[in-house]
């Protein structure tokens, strides 16, 4: 056995001294701790000589050091930054960060509906205010991120209709597509998903109705689409997809991103049946990535409520007359009752960013997302401008925008990663390679902006190109 | 005895937040310092507007601060002691916080160039390392978004191995005890695996005879975590990890228990291929809102390693860090990104305060203070242990029994549950479903709390308990002290009653 003999009087424990340590051994009756460990093996215990860094059990020390580690961080808030590509930087109100860092909110588990009272109307707030923007009457608690949402949007529609074939558009964020191909399983196993996609318009990523309309048939469960899409356009032909879809007896299910619904149709007033998004964009830091979260919603119908994977927060009475409360509902058929038997699986999520999305949304009101929501598009509509003025760029989105549109560099005979280089040494990251999304975008990167960016943001960014094109 | 500390949540009455406010009133606004000259009109056409406004609540900025501060106030959220079963409640440093919440973690984004944030990619790596001396492993990584979505990647990724060998049209199960998480069977299944799983016998872990029956060629893999939710160690671990291996099984260690045989145990010297740890529960970093941002780190050896999901991290031969994809033939993408990376920077940083004798103290203290709370819950009027007849020193966590406590006075273990958060105790864990031990109750301690906090919460239990026999209403009745009095037994799985929006409510409940 290695020769560790812990440690004495740390801070993050309070029994870590030897008066408590000695009067609790005598409680148990054990003379040493190692005796404490009798149930392991011998010959499961480990010699091993761990080789940890020491430990910087003062905090003014470890602040240091860690701090000056991410001191070699850039960021979007000192550099000027055009990415998106599904994670969105948009401003986070200081209230959020106040309420979320509250300790009742940041450290604890479950409690009981009554002890942790607070904490759940806050998440039925969360699922409500988000279902006013949706119009949709049904809302589960978050999940990992979109592309999860997706993934399980699909799996849950295979349930509904007990079809196995799913179409998805062809131009879909890779990061998105991996996971749902993920989601979708393997061939030689059961409960696989046979993933077909839908041709797209390669400049606005519209989906084809009429390759649509071929490809839909009574097996195949469900058509995912999304608005904005992958390459920031509006799907024009929402409507379009979820009656063709309808006609086959196929669920339509629609992604979103909420920060555009109080300027743009929702989901509820198309008449879809599953909608999914992220709610990142609601008062979540981008976080290194460490900001993702998605949603599932639906109408209120049993057919599809029962094939929910998610914990879901329901109103209901107390023992005291007229007084309400919260409580889980459909519990039983989530992966925590019913095991292998329940929808796909749930667990630790993003509840957090639940409450921080519920603030936000509180916070904006219907003026407030109307604003924000006219302010992102008539942004997106002068970047589109102004970048058609730099000699070498074409914008290839004649549709219409919300935050991100395709910038073509063709004609510039720069290759997107020299012309990103170039910006980085400027201080300003380009947008995303479209290449990997689909080949028919060689040469073009997605460039993004939200109501973060100012004029001078955008021109400074004009500037920058037409110097390294020149 | 001496007497409890008197507790009271409190009471704000907090209307929900979609009947506040009055019309016109502002809580953010959204300024643009160049309007275009298009009107949102000719911007968005008419097809893609949105029709009715929203129906959202319009406050002002101190209102909403104030509610949702009301709020955090109705919900006791480890303001008291809070030893819940499973989930190992530390203390969440807030220098981490601190940190974490720099713009030089929360403002950077994911897809910029790897050299923009080489001081994150660093601690990652360093990270990684560390956890590799814990566990044996050669590679961790931190794209699961939790426990239940590291068990999913080792799901993903048995499949993504033997579709690769091409066995998985034969290989098709997944073996597993009753006392695994839910979520192992759970993703196993979500994955495309069927599930078989292993009943407990007397001494409180399933038998090696039953699990070499369930053995076959079918065998993708083998997932167990030891010791269970219990506190029992199965010993004959190796003798399970040899067998699974021997009929060409991979061997999964869900790790949600390690913080009782941190530094005693190495999951790769007892043979595992992987393993997962919880960042968010053994690692300092915080529970989050009741559930996530969460990390489940995934660990794994090299030969298994290829099949891992990018983006993963690569040193260059300048020295500094890179991210790549990985393997054609692996798991592309189980989530967005490369993971809560703020999760795992605050388990550096909780690692690096405590160094590997802070880990051995914490092991230690989280046994010595499951034993020592057994020696007087043992002693309430009602209360037993599972398997009693196991007598060897528990690991972390104990489970009990109220079944005699129940028979005698008819209170349960849901209403003794609700009376202990009346002492400001946040509820106890119980077990997972299904219950095989009637009536359970799960606490464990960890190294955080102080033998007073211990003392307290065995008070407050014992208080319910006596309660039970003296006065059987008073707990069944419970809470008396929370926010809102305990939920009537309304059907919470019925179509015409449940409502998940305010929406629904209205609909449902207030039918003109």
């Amino acid at each position: 056995m290695n020769k560790l003999e812990g440690f004495d009087g740390h801070p993050y424990m309070a029994n870590s001294n030897k008066q408590a340590r000695q009067a609790m051994l005598d409680a148990v009756g054990a003379t040493n701790l190692d005796q404490l460990f009798e149930q392991i093996p011998q010959d499961n215990l480990t010699d091993h000589e761990f080789s940890w860094p020491k430990e910087l059990s003062s905090e003014h020390e470890l602040f240091q050091v860690v701090n000056k580690l991410l001191s070699r961080n850039q960021h979007c808030e000192d550099n000027l930054s055009f990415i998106g590509s599904g994670a969105y930087r948009h401003y986070v109100p200081a209230i959020v960060d106040t309420v979320i860092g509250r300790s009742e909110f940041l450290t604890p588990v479950f409690g009981t509906s009554s002890s942790d009272q607070g904490r759940m109307q806050a998440w039925f707030e969360f699922t409500s205010q988000l279902g006013e923007l949706l119009d949709m009457e049904f809302v589960g608690l978050p999940v990992y991120s979109y592309g999860a949402a997706i993934g399980h949007a699909l799996r849950m529609a295979a349930r509904v209709n007990g079809r196995s074939k799913v179409i998805i558009p062809e131009i879909l964020d890779p990061e998105k597509m991996a996971v749902v191909n993920t989601y979708a399983g393997h061939p030689d196993l059961d409960g696989h998903l046979e993933v077909i996609t839908c041709s797209c318009d390669s400049q606005t990523g519209l989906i084809d109705t009429d390759q649509l309309s071929v490809l839909l048939n009574d097996q195949v469960a469900a058509v995912y689409f999304e608005s904005p899409n992958a390459l920031g356009s509006l799907e024009v032909n929402a409507s379009k997809i979820i009656q063709l879809a309808r006609t086959q007896g196929v669920l339509s299910i629609m992604g979103v991103d909420p920060i555009t619904l109080g300027i743009v149709r929702s989901p509820g007033s198309l008449d879809c049946d599953i909608c999914v998004g992220s709610i990142a964009s609601l008062g979540v830091h981008l976080n290194s990535g460490g900001g993702v979260a998605g949603f599932i919603a639906s109408r209120d119908e049993e057919r599809l409520v029962r094939q929910f994977p998610t914990l879901q927060v329901s109103l209901a009475k107390t023992t005291n007359q007229g007084e309400l409360g919260f409580a889980l509902t459909l519990f039983e058929q989530s992966s925590y009752a019913a095991r292998e038997e329940g929808n796909d699986w749930t667990g630790n999520g993003v509840y957090l960013w639940a409450i921080a999305a519920s603030v936000y949304m509180s916070l904006l009101g219907p003026e407030g997302f109307r604003e924000i929501g006219a302010a992102v598009l008539q942004r997106t509509f002068d970047l589109k401008r102004s970048l058609a003025s730099v000699n070498g760029i074409q914008v290839l989105s004649p549709g219409t925008n919300f935050r991100e549109v395709v910038v073509s560099f063709r004609d510039s005979g720069k290759s997107i990663k020299a012309i990103n280089d170039a910006l980085l040494a400027r201080g300003i990251f380009g947008g995303c390679d479209l290449a990997v999304m689909d080949s028919r975008l060689e040469g073009c990167a997605l460039y993004c902006v939200t109501e973060l960016h100012s004029a001078e943001d955008i021109d400074q960014l004009v500037r920058a190109l037409k110097e390294i094109l020149a | 005895m001496t007497e409890l500390k008197k507790y009271q949540s409190a009471v704000w009455s907090e209307p929900i937040v979609l009947t506040m406010g009055s019309t016109g009133r502002r809580g953010q606004r959204f300024a643009l310092d160049r309007p275009v000259d298009h009107t949102l009109e000719e911007l968005l056409p008419a097809h893609l507007r949105r029709e009715k406004s929203v129906k959202l609540p319009e406050l002002s900025e101190f209102e909403v601060l104030r509610h949702y501060e009301h709020l955090s106030q109705q919900t006791l959220g480890m303001m008291g002691v809070s030893l819940f079963g499973t989930c190992t409640m530390k203390y969440n440093p807030r220098v981490n916080e601190r940190l974490v919440n720099k713009p030089e973690v929360a403002e950077v984004h994911p897809l910029q160039d790897p050299s923009t944030f080489q001081g994150t990619l660093e601690i990652v790596d360093s990270f990684d390392h560390m956890l590799r001396e814990v566990s044996g492993m050669d590679r961790f990584v931190f794209q699961a978004g939790g426990g239940a979505d590291a068990a999913y990647l080792h799901m993903t990724l048995t499949r993504a191995y033997f579709a690769d060998r091409g066995e998985l049209g034969t290989r098709n199960e997944i073996i597993t005890t009753i006392q695994s998480h839910p979520c192992n069977p759970a993703t196993a299944a979500a994955a495309g695996f069927s599930v078989i799983t292993l009943p407990l016998e007397e001494d409180g872990y399933p038998s090696t005879e039953a699990l070499r029956a369930a053995l076959s060629d079918r065998t993708a893999a083998l997932v167990m975590n030891n010791p269970d939710d219990i506190g029992i160690y199965n010993p004959r671990v190796k003798e399970w990890v040899d067998a699974a291996h021997e009929a060409g099984a991979l061997c999964f260690y869900d790790h949600a228990n390690f913080n009782g045989v941190m530094t005693r145990i190495r999951a790769r010297e007892l043979g595992f291929d992987a393993c997962m740890f919880m960042l968010h529960k053994t690692f300092g970093s915080p529970k989050s809102g009741s559930g996530g941002p969460a990390i489940g780190a995934y660990g794994c050896t090299d030969d298994l390693a290829k099949y891992l999901p990018g983006p993963l991290l690569e040193r260059t031969d300048s020295g500094a860090l890179t991210l790549v994809e990985g393997s054609d033939k692996g798991v592309g993408r189980i989530r967005e990104f490369m993971g809560n990376l703020p999760v795992v920077i605050r388990a550096y940083c909780w690692s690096r305060s405590m160094g590997i004798e802070g880990l051995r103290e914490a092991a230690n203290l989280s046994v010595l203070a499951n034993n020592y709370m057994e020696t007087r819950i043992l002693s309430i009027p009602g209360v037993s242990k599972a398997f009693p007849d196991n007598k060897l020193f528990r690991l972390e966590m104990t489970r009990y029994s109220l079944e005699k406590l129940t028979a005698d006075t008819g209170v349960t273990v849901l209403d003794i549950q609700n009376r202990m958060t009346d002492f400001g105790v946040d509820a106890p864990w119980l077990s997972h479903d299904p219950w095989f031990i009637p009536e359970p109750i799960t606490p464990e301690a960890g190294e955080l709390w102080s033998r007073e906090d211990l003392d307290h919460w065995i008070d407050a239990l014992t208080q319910s308990c006596e309660e039970a026999y003296a006065d059987p209403e008073l707990v069944k009745s419970a809470p008396h002290n929370q926010a809102i009095h305990k939920l009537s037994d309304a059907q919470f799985s019925d179509p015409d009653t449940w409502a998940t929006t305010w929406r629904s409510y209205k609909r449902k409940y207030q039918r003109p």
